[in-house]
């Protein structure tokens, strides 16, 4: 039962972090999302016309393990820009609220609320797996 | 051989969750707290949060709930702020 030193998920997850100035960890992806928190913090990045990249942690329960261990954080979805955690659909929601989200992703805060947002062009959705083969 | 009866944990109720985070951070108050049970969303104000982010202030009331997350307590939902933002 001896631990291995070398992680490879874990190290996929924290390259994934360092390497996407914006990813988002949520459970089913950007056109199908699998929980109310996930869709909502989509719709909150698609008003701001964000380009973001996506994983979704459902297919394999220790993606989100090892995600909470990086970022002690225990909930889905969560928001990293330029590798730091912003934070979770609460805090993605109340700074899109005071603008705060617009400054920190470098756009334009959008002059409508998420609900009437336009289709954007998206970033495909990354699997870890992408990560590390590129 | 029957087996002994699960032990049965009460759902959680917006009165516990309140009484543990004014418990746990001395100066707060729990201005919202609303619940089914399962899904919960509390609004704390306390001047302690002065100067702390977003995430930090969220830190302070997961880690009160730490284990219970996601589990017993299914999906919490945090506003926390200064009494001068809450103004």
């Amino acid at each position: 039962m001896s631990e291995t030193e070398a992680n490879p998920l874990r190290e996929a997850i924290a390259g994934a972090i360092a390497e996407k100035e914006v990813l988002l960890f949520m459970k089913g992806t950007p056109e199908a999302p699998m929980c109310g928190f996930s869709a909502r913090t989509v719709a909150t990045l698609e008003a701001h016309e964000a380009t973001f990249f996506s994983v979704d942690v459902l297919p394999d329960p220790r993606i989100r393990e090892e995600l909470s261990a990086i970022s002690n954080w225990p909930t889905i979805p969560q928001l990293f820009v330029k590798g730091e955690l912003v934070g979770g659909c609460d805090i993605i929601t109340e700074m899109a609220d005071t603008g705060e989200l617009a400054t920190v992703l470098g756009v334009k805060a959008p002059a409508q609320p998420a609900a009437k947002a336009p289709e954007t062009v998206q970033a495909p959705p990354l699997t870890i797996g992408d990560a590390t083969a590129e | 051989m029957a087996l002994d009866p699960l032990p049965v944990l009460n759902d959680p109720s917006p009165d516990e969750l309140r009484e543990r985070i004014e418990a746990a951070i001395p100066d707060s108050r729990v201005t919202e707290a609303d619940g089914d049970g399962h899904h919960f969303r509390v609004t704390v104000i306390s001047d302690s949060f002065e100067g702390v982010s977003r995430i930090n202030r969220h830190r302070t009331i997961n880690e009160i709930f730490e284990g219970e997350l996601g589990g017993r307590i299914h999906a919490l939902s945090i506003s926390c702020q200064t009494s001068e933002e809450a103004k």
